[in-house]
């Protein structure tokens, strides 16, 4: 039971993560109409540089600002030289020029800080576990992470329920062309959404830091993870985006704890472990294509 | 579909080059470009197969690497089998192992394509990245099939008149199946369901007005994209003698996408040029720079905003 | 790739410019030096290369003129087939060292080996070379995969622990670190998990050691695996409650640095540590050190050790490597002294050697440093070397 527990804050967490993601990657598609697999590049120069200049400076928060500074920046000038083109362009087209854009980053930051793993400390005040219920101890950390995550969900849904900003996404979200006909300056809209979706993948890949190695690479991991989850979602769907956050973190981690376990009766441990992990890696990619084929738009459906 | 003059010349003129390589190869000392050409083939037919969904019907699968595995791994559990004694010696004999490899993506894709092609743009993206990234754990999770380590493969599958270490004569075997492999494509093109699939690809609703069920044909080409994928994938792993997971990678599929797009979508020749434009790529700039993908990068972005016909489109002259 | 790569491409180009004919000198023996320079296990590579080619002074390795040929195989086993098939056949090379990890090793040995090429390891010894599969031209300087995790068993029991949750990644090395520790220990395993060899987040892993409260955990995680682990056992709140003890691929002095006092209590066992009192080992560290400005890991040793091995072989056959069987018989002689002191070879041409425990403590100067407690294992070779008929 306690460790069920242990395992649902774990599952959490992940799902947290990855609404981080999710949140940007999906706004960008509903509004845009962009598929940015860019995106994960964003997640790491995010943890780059929040890694390093905590290595730099031994601030855990100077080097927060740091990864959201430099994510939120290169994220608008990649958006302003690039993305920016491909708008109106296929499905097609985006794939293939943000794939080459993340061939690009990763070997820039492999020039620039090699290919072995840095490591982001954490501050003496985020170390230790805390005990959520008696002789249960989780790590302080990653309860921060969550805190962190259901903020920026109650921060963004905030903003798109209460704001000029968030009408306008949610009207671009349903009548994209209607949005400009209303002499809106959409270029500059596309902008800002495109630099907050960049801010929240830094912000992603800034807390990921301490907790796993930041090395090249990284950003495609989780991003396939995300795109799953804005699929489950329904694309473009910032709630779609946190349903399916969670519910994909909560399967995967589910899943890699306990398949193994009870494959472990019918084989060896070691074929039981691979095949375990290999299925529950699998779970997430079921679970897309049964909700792909059962509401081909998604849980929560955008465009009427 | 018929070629200008000017595509003609082209086309005869690589097909001399191709042919003419292991000599070239020889005379240069470097007996790794035959290893390279035999890349170029292999990965042209893969391509090839994929112009046909992406190019053709305007179906952008993101998952024909999981053909290629497939098609891979089906050679090799075939040897693993014969190796211990589970499996009769012939069943490495290329004559059985290659339509073997060529069918179980085939009949698997059968399956999954009809699947697949309820869902429309993105989601067709998705779906087939999806089903491509179960395959992928799948084989991560086999351990009897090596998981993550890989499967080797001791020898290549027995061909007649070609030793187990004849690299030459291997690398005919897969120039003469890529020749092949597009007669029988430019076949396709030219025929009724070559038509219909570019009818669908422009528009499909003009399809079902005319009283055409655009389904059936749309799963022939996700059928034969795969066949085609699994061919290649057996000879990737007889060139290497080696299945590895990574053959079923997402970023495998992104680099043939990158292939067809490269060599010129939609145009059928344009995935050969693609396919040894970015091989020959890979090969020479790792060889000028570690980072070669930083180069590689930018060229991509550029085909897909500024050239958009690619290489086929720039050699062809069309 | 590494600056003599670049050159070695270089040579290659120029080779297709100018005929052999105007090639003036005799060339020098190529050695393959295929090895994990990416990615979380890439400073292992990086320090047995490093250590490698500091045995090599004025290109001379044993009196022969070498060229050492680096490449990267990015921890992927098709990568290193594909570079191993150039080196055979573009660059004729018969020499071959540097593999770090197990899998990458089991996907080339059979291609370097049924060309009649030579490979010596300096780091992977994976069981399924050692025994049956034995082959004369396959040597391995650093230890079988086994022993180094008997030595970890064996600590154990010579601390006490009755009850031990055992995880490794599933791959090669990794089943046979745990087959390795429970061979020699003699206590209940509480529990066994196969990790990923890519995974970076351990907290499903960390509730299941903390479901299952054994004595001590037994992990073998090589690199920035070791390193991703370390760190999230203390975050869980389990290290300092539940002792861990590990062989040495997953505490090193890189690896010591990156976790800082997390690393405090932790039980170690290695067939070589930095403060070896001999002269060799004393010599190695002060020149690695000198030359690289950080201290060297038993990857480091033994990329050394393994340089002194060839060295001893190359000088007994002038610098001849065609005639395998000469320097099988020079090789297998073992006639150098090694940074780990008494060494030779078994019957199946992997090492006989000691194990000694080793703990992290902090220094006069307030850094840790790894400290050597005394010998574990005596004159250990592995439990294959019987299966193998050379």
């Amino acid at each position: 039971m306690i460790l069920l527990l242990e395992q649902l804050l774990n599952g959490l967490q992940y799902g947290v993560m990855l609404f981080l993601m999710a949140a940007g990657l999906t706004l960008v598609f509903g509004i845009m109409g962009l598929i940015n697999l860019a995106h994960g590049s964003l997640y790491m120069i995010g943890a780059y540089a929040a890694a390093w200049t905590q290595q730099q400076t031994g601030s855990f928060l100077l080097g927060l600002a740091a990864g959201l500074a430099a994510a939120g920046v290169l994220g608008v000038a990649l958006e302003m030289a690039i993305l920016r083109r491909l708008y109106g362009r296929a499905h097609l087209d985006q794939v293939l020029a943000t794939f080459g854009v993340i061939l690009f980053a990763n070997e820039a930051v492999a020039m620039l800080f090699g290919r072995q793993p840095l490591m982001a400390g954490l501050p003496r005040w985020l170390a230790g576990a805390v005990e959520i219920v008696p002789g249960v101890p989780y790590p302080l950390y990653r309860l921060a992470i969550i805190a962190v995550g259901l903020a920026v969900a109650a921060g963004l849904y905030g903003l798109i329920a209460h704001t000029r900003i968030g009408m306008l996404v949610r009207a671009g979200a349903t009548h994209r062309a209607l949005v400009g006909a209303l002499g809106v300056r959409i270029g500059l809209l596309f902008t800002a959404v495109f630099g907050l979706g960049a801010l929240l993948a830094g912000l992603a890949g800034a807390l990921t830091g301490p907790l796993l190695s930041v090395q090249v690479g990284m950003g495609e991991r989780i991003l396939i993870a995300t795109f799953v989850v804005i699929v489950i979602g329904g694309l473009g769907s910032v709630r779609g985006a946190l349903a399916g956050s969670v519910l994909v973190g909560m399967v995967d981690t589910l899943a890699r704890a306990y398949l193994p376990g009870a494959l472990r009766g019918v084989m060896a441990a070691a074929d039981a472990d691979a095949l375990g992990a290999g299925l529950s890696s699998m779970a997430i990619f079921i679970l897309m294509a049964a909700v792909l084929l059962w509401r081909p738009r998604g849980l929560f459906p955008t465009h009427g | 579909m018929v070629e200008t003059p000017r595509q003609v010349v082209v086309l005869l003129a690589s097909f001399a080059v191709m042919a003419g390589l292991p000599a070239i190869a020889a005379a240069a000392g470097r007996p790794d470009f035959v290893t390279l050409g035999s890349q170029v083939c292999i990965m042209a037919i893969a391509a090839a197969g994929l112009d046909l969904l992406m190019g053709r019907t305007g179906l952008p699968s993101f998952g024909q690497a999981a053909w290629f595995g497939l098609g891979g791994y089906t050679v090799a559990i075939l040897a693993a089998h014969a190796g211990d004694g589970s499996l009769p010696g012939w069943v490495t004999g290329a004559w059985f192992a290659w339509p073997a490899a060529i069918l179980v993506p085939a009949v698997l894709a059968l399956g999954i394509g009809a699947l697949c092609l309820r869902t429309t743009g993105i989601s067709f993206i998705m779906i087939t990245l999806a089903f491509a990234q179960m395959f992928f754990f799948l084989f991560v999770a086999l351990k009897a099939y090596g998981g993550d380590d890989g499967l080797s493969m001791r020898r290549r599958n027995a061909l007649p008149f070609i030793g187990p270490r004849d690299d030459v004569g291997f690398y005919y075997v897969c120039l003469a199946a890529l020749v092949l492999v597009l007669l029988v494509l430019r076949r396709v093109w030219r025929s009724r369901l070559g038509v219909v699939l570019d009818g669908i690809r422009q528009n499909e609703r003009r399809m079902l007005a005319i009283g055409l069920n655009p389904f059936p044909y749309k799963l022939a080409a996700f059928v034969l994209a795969a066949s085609l994928g699994g061919l290649a994938g057996a000879l990737h792993v007889n060139l290497f003698r080696f299945a590895s997971p990574d053959l079923l990678h997402w970023t495998q599929s992104g680099e043939l996408m990158v292939m067809v797009v490269l060599g010129g979508l939609g145009s059928l020749w344009g995935a050969v040029f693609g396919a040894a434009a970015l091989v020959l790529l890979h090969v020479f700039l790792a060889q000028w720079t570690e980072h070669w993908m930083i180069v590689l990068g930018p060229i991509l972005v550029a085909v897909v905003l500024l050239a958009r016909r690619g290489v086929w489109g720039a050699l062809g002259g069309r | 790739m590494t600056r003599i790569t670049r050159r070695a491409a270089l040579a290659g180009a120029s080779l297709l410019a100018t005929p052999a004919l105007l090639r003036a000198q005799p060339a020098p023996l190529k050695i393959g030096f295929v090895t994990t320079l990416s990615g979380p296990g890439g400073y292992l590579g990086a320090d047995i290369r490093d250590a490698f080619l500091l045995a090599i002074k004025n290109d001379t390795l044993g009196g022969a003129k070498v060229q050492v040929m680096v490449e990267d195989d990015g921890l992927k086993p098709a990568q290193g087939k594909q570079i191993v098939d150039r080196f055979l056949k573009t660059e004729k090379i018969r020499l071959f060292t540097g593999i770090v990890f197990s899998n990458v090793l089991e996907a080339v040995a059979p291609d370097i080996l049924d060309e009649g090429a030579i490979y010596v390891s300096p780091n992977a010894g994976p069981s399924s070379l050692a025994g049956k599969n034995c082959h004369r031209n396959y040597f391995v300087v650093s230890w079988q995969n086994d022993t180094l995790h008997e030595s970890a068993g064996e600590n154990a029991n010579r601390l006490g622990h009755k009850r031990v949750f055992v995880l490794a990644p599933n791959y090669p090395a990794g089943r046979d670190a745990i087959t390795g520790f429970k061979r020699f220990f003699k206590g209940e395993i509480a529990g066994e998990i196969y990790t990923r060899l890519d995974q970076t987040d351990y907290a499903p892993e960390m509730a299941q050691i903390r479901a299952a409260n054994p004595d001590a955990v037994f992990q073998f995680h090589p690199g920035g695996l070791g390193i991703a682990f370390i760190r999230q056992y203390q975050q869980a709140g389990l290290g300092g409650k539940i002792p861990m003890v590990v062989s040495s691929p997953s505490l090193d002095s890189t690896t010591l640095n990156a976790v800082g006092d997390a690393a405090l209590g932790i039980e170690v066992s290695a067939q070589w540590n930095s403060d070896f009192d001999n002269p060799v080992s004393k010599k190695f560290v002060a020149d690695f050190q000198a030359r690289h400005n950080r201290m060297p890991t038993y990857y480091a040793s033994q990329g050394y050790d393994t340089a002194l091995a060839i060295a001893a072989a190359l000088k007994a056959t002038g610098g001849r490597v065609d005639d395998t069987e000469a320097f099988r018989r020079e090789m297998l002689k073992a006639n150098f002294h090694a940074t780990r002191g008494k060494f030779r070879f078994g019957s199946n041409q992997h090492p006989i050697q000691d194990w000694y425990a080793i703990r992290p403590q902090r220094g006069a100067d307030g850094k840790l440093f790894l400290k050597t407690q005394g010998k574990v294992l005596s004159d250990r070779g592995d439990a294959y070397a019987e299966q193998c008929k050379l």
